[in-house]
């Protein structure tokens, strides 16, 4: 105001000025004084999140996958601790033992009594007093104590694959879509290029050179399979960054990183979400295959995979070590998968079928 | 058309040689050589490398790799002496293929049919038991599956042969294996399109002028829903190939994927790197036809900047 007055000499202070006057509340009155609830918002207001969870709730299969995640992870964290056994604790006196279960002994057709597959129980051969749940395998390690650890290993590692494609994929989708023009074109092309390049070979090439371990098998799992996160980050933002919201946004003085992190990322959890719900299942099931085919965890440590892996070589006499370890590699990708169809409904009713 | 095709062609060989390009460094990043051996004296060690080309500059290697692979030369196996890398190939990969064409076959027309029992009778115990055997199927891993059929069908009730490759009957319990988790993302995408298809206004017109109810299913309902599944085929065939490593492993089918898990086991590297190449090439052709074949059921999509959205 001052510098306009200055360049603009002729015009007369007091033709322009506000007046100084304070606004008080004296000086306005309600018009209608009968209409002032109409606008109230009688309930609280439901959140994105909210809405998303009231619909998963009444999603009968996500809740069963989602309880027996919370299930299976804590018997993945406490599961070991359960009984005296260690996973490593080898003692060939008492290998390959069948299940045996306290009370569940006596439910006949569940064939928890620790009898094997000619129907002699082994306990009373071996002379072996005590009881493992899951039996024992051919080295006489407890096989409940090492599948609930080996349940641990293959969640670490799917959830850091997870995790890692997220941190990678979000970013790269994100910066390719809001810049958009040479970047996105140079950014997309290479995309283009390694979708077309099959995952597991490369995952196999990479575990042959790097050796297999904890590091390699989820570095040789993240270095090709950001890309799906990537491509659907990318979809999200270019759809939103035409919104008026991030115009709005703009106009108020945000910068780039501002928009991107604080308005185009936070507004495509939905299918951020989604996406890693089932990579968490996939994860698990390459590392489980990259076992299988021999390139997996060396022992002592082991995953869920090795431990399926172990259960085949013995699976004609003692099938109990292939049984357990299965189902439990089977829930877990259940559950993913029941809880990833619920969420991608919940978020996006209208997609829903 | 012409163009997309020809671009889709461009990334296709430039994937191609990255792959190939990749193989061939983290191979040389192996330690150790083929012939460090200590009964060879330096001379003998010097004619074999010569003879090998070892002793030539890596550029050198690399270039003569890469012509040699586009020949189709893809090197001699170091487990079985002197049988070449093609050879092996070319013999193992009938076997997977009978095995993969049963397991596609198996897999469409019974996902087919569970998808669109699951959208006629939409919401009923039928769609609910079609979309849970659809669950279990995308659910279980394919070694597991296969394991558990092997021991309670082939073991226990020893009602197919368990493993082997002699015959019709030895083929069932792999391709089982093989096709329950192509039964499953079937039934669950023909499902979603035939629920698509049967609430668009044509289908309503056809039940209004008096067209027979089934006769409505099948050929408005079924043709329709039928066009978007070819683009899950591509991936599709990927995953029986990668299916394919285990689950002749475990029923010991003599082909190629048993081959390559062998291979791993026993690092036959040249083996190892052919197959790979050799799925790779495999991987990239069926998603280049997939793309072409999409465009021209289908000539809504977009042809240029990436068939694929």
């Amino acid at each position: 105001m001052e510098s306009l007055i200055q360049e603009f000499g002729f015009l007369e202070v007091d033709e322009i000025s506000i007046p100084e006057q304070k606004l008080t509340d004296d000086l306005f009155e309600v018009e209608r004084q009968l209409d002032k609830d109409v606008e109230v918002i009688s309930q609280k207001p439901v959140s994105y999140l909210g809405d998303s969870w009231k619909r998963l709730k009444k999603n009968r299969g996500a809740i069963i996958g989602l309880v027996l995640i919370i299930i299976i992870i804590f018997l993945a964290l406490a599961g070991p601790y359960m009984n005296s056994h260690e996973f490593d604790e080898q003692n060939l006196k008492i290998s390959n033992l069948p299940p045996k279960v306290p009370a569940l002994e006596h439910v006949p057709f569940l064939g928890l009594d620790g009898k094997d597959i000619e129907g002699q129980d082994t306990y009373a051969v071996k002379n072996v007093d005590g009881y493992y749940w899951f039996g024992t395998d051919n080295l006489g390690r407890d096989v409940w104590t090492r599948v609930w650890e080996g349940t641990r290993i293959s969640l670490y590692i799917a959830f850091l694959a997870a995790l890692l494609d997220l941190l990678i994929g979000v970013t790269y989708g994100s910066i390719s879509a809001y810049y958009g023009g040479k970047i996105d074109n140079v950014m997309q092309r290479i995309i283009e290029v390694l979708i077309g390049v099959p995952n597991l070979i490369v995952i196999i090439l990479l575990i042959l050179v790097l050796q297999p371990g904890i590091v390699s098998i989820t570095l040789a799992m993240v270095i090709t399979g950001w890309v799906n996160m990537a491509r659907i980050i990318r979809g999200q933002v270019l759809k939103l960054k035409g919104q008026e919201f991030v115009l709005a946004s703009r106009t108020l003085g945000a910068g780039d990183t501002r928009l991107i992190w604080r308005h185009l990322i936070p507004n495509s959890i939905g299918p951020i979400i989604i996406t890693t719900m089932f990579t968490i299942p996939t994860a698990i099931f390459t590392e489980a295959f990259l076992s299988f085919i021999g390139l997996g965890l060396q022992p002592p440590i082991a995953s869920l995979g090795t431990i399926v892996n172990d259960g085949f070589e013995l699976i004609q006499i003692y099938p109990h070590m292939l049984m357990f370890s299965s189902i439990i590699i089977s829930l877990i990708m259940i559950s993913f998968n029941l809880l990833g169809d619920g969420l991608r409904d919940a978020f996006d009713p209208k997609m829903r079928k | 058309m012409t163009r997309y095709i020809l671009s889709r062609l461009g990334y296709m060989i430039f994937t191609f040689l990255l792959i190939a390009s990749l193989t061939f460094f983290l191979m040389q990043t192996l330690p150790g050589s083929p012939f460090n051996d200590e009964r060879l004296s330096e001379a003998q060690e010097k004619i074999l490398n010569q003879r090998y080309g070892l002793d030539e500059p890596v550029a050198m290697q690399y270039f003569k790799y890469l012509g040699n692979v586009l020949v189709g030369e893809l090197g001699v196996s170091f487990q079985f002496d002197g049988r070449s890398v093609t050879t092996i190939i070319g013999e193992r990969i009938g076997v997977s293929a009978i095995l993969g064409a049963q397991a596609m076959g198996l897999g469409l027309v019974l996902g087919g049919l569970l998808g669109i029992i699951a959208a006629v009778r939409h919401n009923t115990f039928m769609d609910y038991t079609a979309m849970i055997i659809a669950v279990l199927g995308l659910s279980i891993p394919n070694f597991v599956f296969a394991g558990l059929l092997q021991y309670w069908v082939g073991v226990r009730l020893q009602w197919l042969p368990v493993a082997f490759w002699q015959g019709f009957e030895y083929s069932i319990l792999p391709t089982i294996s093989l096709a329950a988790f192509v039964m499953a993302t079937i039934a669950r995408y023909m499902r979603s399109e035939m629920l698509d298809v049967l609430g668009q206004d044509y289908i309503t017109t056809a039940h209004a002028k008096g067209v027979d109810r089934w006769k409505v299913i099948r050929k408005h309902g079924i043709r329709n829903a039928m066009i978007p599944i070819i683009t899950i085929v591509g991936p599709l065939t990927v995953s029986l190939m990668t299916g394919t490593l285990v689950v002749e492993q475990i029923f010991s089918v003599p082909g190629l994927g048993e081959q390559f898990v062998n291979s791993i086991l026993t690092n036959d590297y040249p083996v190892i790197m052919g197959v790979t190449l050799f799925f790779s090439l495999l991987f990239i052709a069926v998603i280049f036809v997939v793309d072409i074949l999409y465009g021209i059921v289908d000539p809504r999509i977009r042809l240029s900047g990436g068939g694929r959205n």
